[in-house]
């Protein structure tokens, strides 16, 4: 068999970095250590250099396993732009905390790779691989302050949420196995729409729902979504802002692979379940969320209610392809900007840690003039996770909507469900900017922040604003995909 | 003038106070004047462009749009970036320049408690792009891109610089008017894919409504949905909950735009969407909406007169007024529409300028109890008592004056409403009735309001207190308004030579 290396040129490169890493930070002396942020950096971005040069090409190889098309490319870009901002909000916080700075980014390079392997893989067992390479380097790393027993426990739990919901999946996966004798996704979908054998029936919807399960944990949906706040609280604020935004990423670009791929034809049975999946993750999110008083918790839950959100496309899929296009372009770029404010969010919490380990929201007090930069930006961002206009949120929100409306049926009325979300959640992001601007600061000097992260914040805002004005170069993206509707 | 001011006029207009913030934003915050100098020069600097284009505009073809852009925006959801003007359009559009002036203007000297110029003036130049963008958008993303724009900042306007109550009312009035906007935003999309081809375009759609494009049970829905967003804003009883308190904690400034403009936006999107659109579902819904609007009438003005606080009295006489518009527009007439229109820009001019004298009666007071102001404005300071009566005079609807003519109209639209409405005949009359009994409660509790405040003896602890009388800045900053509540009253072609064309235009649906 021969294999296409420029295909996975990318996954190489940050492979042969992580290495690397790992060898210069055993030999590098412990004043050194935090050259490994840069060392990583330069790895992604010859990896992301790797990804630019694949655009255009559609590649298989692994015999079908490993796949490069439009939607692998965007979403490989994504996760490598992704892994920039995550080592650049990491430098200070790891460096002033002397947490173990090389083993870090060698685990969180890890898991970036899972994250890249993740859209390219078009066969269960890629699939499994990709997820467990994303999840297992977390576990490690949520639990990375190690003296604190809150980071402890975030990592313990997430470890055995996440052995637990792997272990339902695999089932799920090996029954589909066993009935299809097929591991390639679209080989699994040509067999599943072609009738099943008498009997068989129940295996297949069972299996399918033990992997919907599982990624319900992995992306922190209801029932399965306790473990999301205590995890972000208790682990370094880098880490939880890849978990909720990569990791969390990641485990949508498998799901969407599976369903729109793989079970299809199964849509009468499984939208139900992504229905009542997403209407009970956003509400229970936003309505936990109007009560916390810690802004990493309050980011948490208001995560678990955006994944309700972006688990509403699953849920219009039917026998109408235009549809399942839109759907399946509304939930990726929801993804996708979504990650660009919530990473934003997180980047202004880590340049408050410094001088507010607690991350209470009333720390946020006076920020407005404390920090103008920063609140402005942590306004955009809040205002963006509301879904309002001129940000990017609103446009994220505005495609799932379009496609709600555009399924009928029981589409306008998830749409209806989820613009009383909208709106509810508005008093809690709304709470944070209030506490900026209107309420008085304790001390009124400036707040001390590191450039690197006040670069992300400003890089982030743009960003959001720009969407805001012109979605077009963005929106237009997820539609070149050729995963749905061919 | 040549082409290239024709095309893109209202687009710099309206984008120039959004610029004129972000300058702002980067000037030294200690820059007080400069900052308040800014703002009053780019508000005099859109205010003139309007003035031109006010000037190039062709009055004999009020009817259809003027320095139109209709451009690629994203093509992807099939958004066009549609801009333009026409005769319903001019009249708001020129009103909320001169208001935004005007505030620009009185900020110069009254930047509310706790100062903070910097934020106060970016924010109203923020404020201004939104409220004039909607206006001119003829295309629906675009309209509620605009329409949402002016959330933020009022928000702000109001939970900084607002009284005692006035985080409440911020978050409230956020909240109110956010959850109606979605519920438009999913009306639209309903429009956008039951259209044929799929448009968001207000003139394409508003020719596949006409035509009968939407079918009667869709409209009905789609009503639903647009009329919970406008309503609210208007906002039409029993919507109505968030307006005395916004109005009531918001500082001077932001009652004068929330009342003068951002209110209209709410009858304007009737006018513009909900009514030629949704021709079917206006027809059943217009009673409903008459309804209320005869409710609003009389309810604010009982309303009125059991209130002890002089702003909150003014911002319940809006919910009034407001009625009065929402009346003409529901009789489905040109005369109602007309009507409406002239309401919205006497209403915007009128009560703006309650909100000034207010504004200015609690600088020099520091309260606005009528209990505790006790009488006797007019001899203490007589020429802002002598406004004061002057602008509530012509609020109760005096003929001659401004607030006459939207309210009469109104009235004698719905004694004889569209002929599609005639199995309601007897009930738009009713409204009438209860219109006109409202016009007397009125004016009662303005009189009785004006007895209270500008009448009888000075207390005594009023006496020795140095307060000074209408300062240059707010002469400056009224005039205008003073001398455009009399010109309309006057000269109500003013108005109604602009719009009417465009109006019969819209109404030929109905049969008016």
């Amino acid at each position: 068999m021969r294999i296409d290396y420029h295909a996975i040129l990318p996954e190489l490169i940050l492979s042969g970095t992580l290495l690397l890493v790992l060898v210069a930070d055993a030999f590098a002396s412990p004043r050194r250590a935090w050259m490994a942020m840069p060392l990583s950096f330069l790895g992604v971005v010859a990896a992301l250099i790797a990804t630019l040069t694949l655009i255009g090409s559609a590649r298989t190889t692994f015999a079908g396993m490993f796949v490069v098309d439009n939607f692998a490319l965007l979403l490989k870009i994504f996760f490598l732009s992704v892994a920039l901002v995550v080592l650049l909000v990491s430098l200070r916080y790891f460096r002033e905390g002397r947490w173990y700075q090389g083993e870090y980014y060698f685990l969180l390079l890890t898991s970036f790779l899972g994250c890249l392997l993740m859209p390219s893989s078009r066969d269960l067992l890629m699939l499994f691989i990709s997820l467990e390479l994303v999840s297992a380097p977390g576990f490690m790393i949520a639990a990375f302050r190690k003296t604190d027993p809150r980071s402890n426990e975030a990592g313990i739990k997430f470890f055995l949420i996440g052995v637990l919901s792997s272990a339902v999946m695999l089932y799920g996966m090996s029954l589909i196995y066993g009935v299809t004798g097929e591991t390639n996704l679209s080989a699994i979908g040509e067999a599943l729409a072609g009738g099943l054998p008498e009997g068989q029936e129940a295996v297949v919807l069972a299996s399918i729902l033990f992997i919907v399960a599982g990624f319900a944990f992995k992306v922190s949906a209801f029932p399965f979504q306790f473990w999301a706040p205590d995890t972000y609280e208790g682990a370094p604020v880098p880490v939880a802002a890849f978990l909720a935004t990569a990791s969390k990423a990641a485990g949508f670009a498998g799901l969407l692979q599976l369903m729109f791929v793989a079970f299809p034809a199964q849509w009468e049975f499984w939208t139900p379940i992504f229905a009542a999946l997403s209407v009970f993750t956003m509400t229970i999110g936003n309505l936990v969320a109007l009560q916390q008083r810690q802004i990493v918790r309050l980011l948490a839950y208001s995560s678990i209610a955006q994944a309700g959100y972006m688990l509403l496309p699953f849920a219009l899929v039917s026998a109408n392809a235009g549809v399942n296009r839109s759907a399946f372009a509304a939930a990726t770029t929801y993804i996708l900007i979504y990650a660009v404010m919530n990473l934003g969010a997180f980047a202004v919490v880590i340049a408050m840690s410094r001088e507010f380990p607690g991350l209470q929201i009333a720390d946020f007090a006076g920020l407005a003039r404390r920090a103008p930069v920063l609140a402005i930006a942590m306004i955009t961002f809040m205002v963006s996770l509301a879904g309002i206009p001129p940000t990017g949120g609103f446009w994220a929100k505005f495609f799932i909507f379009t496609a709600a409306i555009e399924r009928g049926g029981l589409g306008p009325w998830l749409a209806v469900i989820m613009v009383l979300n909208s709106v509810a959640s508005l008093y809690y992001y709304v709470a944070v900017a209030r506490e900026m601007v209107l309420v008085e600061p304790a001390v009124d000097r400036p707040l001390a922040f590191p450039a690197l992260v006040s670069g992300v914040v400003v890089l982030a805002t743009v960003s959001i604003l720009a969407i805001g004005v012109y979605p077009q170069p963005f929106a237009h993206l997820p539609r070149l995909s050729t995963l749905v509707g061919r | 003038m040549n082409s290239g001011w024709e095309d893109w006029a209202i687009t710099i207009a309206t984008f120039l106070p959004l610029a004129g913030a972000v300058v702002i934003v980067f000037m030294p915050r200690d820059r007080d004047r400069q900052i308040r100098g800014l703002g009053i020069l780019v508000t005099g600097g859109a205010l003139l462009a309007v003035v031109a284009v006010a000037a190039g505009f062709d009055y004999g073809a009020g009817g259809g749009l003027q320095f139109e852009v209709d451009t690629r925006w994203i093509p992807v959801i099939g958004a066009r970036y549609h801009v333009g003007i026409d005769g319903i359009s001019m009249p708001l559009y020129l009103l909320t320049f001169a208001l935004s002036f005007l505030c620009a203007v009185y900020s110069w000297r009254f930047v509310p408690e706790p100062g903070r110029t910097k934020a106060f003036i970016a924010l109203q130049l923020v404020l201004e792009t939104g409220m004039a963008g909607t206006f001119i958008a003829f295309d629906l993303m675009l309209f509620f891109i605009f329409w949402e724009l002016v959330l933020v900042p009022m928000y702000f306007l109001i939970g900084i610089w607002g009284s005692a109550n006035r985080e409440y009312a911020a978050i409230k009035f956020f909240l109110y008017t956010l959850f109606g906007s979605v519920f438009m935003l999913l009306a639209f999309l309903g429009m956008y894919f039951r259209s044929d081809p799929h448009t968001f375009d207000i003139l394409r759609l508003q020719e596949f409504g006409a035509v009968g494009g939407f079918s009667r049970t869709f409209q009905l829905v789609a009503f639903t949905g647009v009329f919970l967003g406008f309503a609210i804003k208007v906002p039409m009883w029993p919507f109505h909950t968030w307006l005395p308190d916004a109005h009531t904690e918001a500082p001077t400034v932001g009652s004068v735009l929330l009342a003068g403009i951002l209110l209209k936006m709410g009858t304007y999107g009737f006018v513009r969407i909900a009514l030629p659109v949704l021709p079917d579902a206006a027809r059943a819904w217009a009673p409903w909406i008459g309804g209320l609007a005869a409710i609003a009438i009389v309810y604010a003005a009982l309303a009125c007169l059991a209130q002890k606080d002089l702003k909150r009295l003014i911002a319940f006489s809006s919910v009034g007024h407001m009625g009065f518009v929402m009346l003409g527009i529901a009789t489905l007439t040109p005369i109602g529409i007309n009507a409406a229109i002239f309401g919205m820009v006497a209403h915007g001019v009128i009560t703006g300028m309650l909100f000034f004298c207010v504004g200015s009666i609690y600088d020099r007071y520091h309260t606005r109890m009528i209990a505790d102001l006790g009488g006797g404005l007019m001899q203490k300071l007589p020429y802002l008592g002598g406004v004061f009566a002057f602008v509530a005079i012509a609020s109760l609807g005096l003929p001659g004056l401004a607030g006459f003519w939207g309210e009469v109209m109104a009235l004698l639209s719905s004694y004889q409403p569209a002929d599609v409405l005639s199995d309601n005949l007897a009930m738009f009359r009713a409204f009438m009735v209860a219109g006109g009994v409202g016009t007397i409660l009125t004016a009662g509790y303005f009189l009785w309001m004006l007895q209270r405040v500008n009448m009888g003896t000075l207390p005594d602890r009023w006496k020795e207190a140095a307060l000074p009388d209408i300062a240059p800045v707010e002469w400056v900053s009224w005039a205008p308004l003073l001398m455009a509540i009399v010109a309309l009253g006057i000269f109500p072609r003013l108005v109604f030579g602009v719009t009417d064309g465009a109006v019969s235009g819209l109404m030929r649906l109905f049969g008016g």
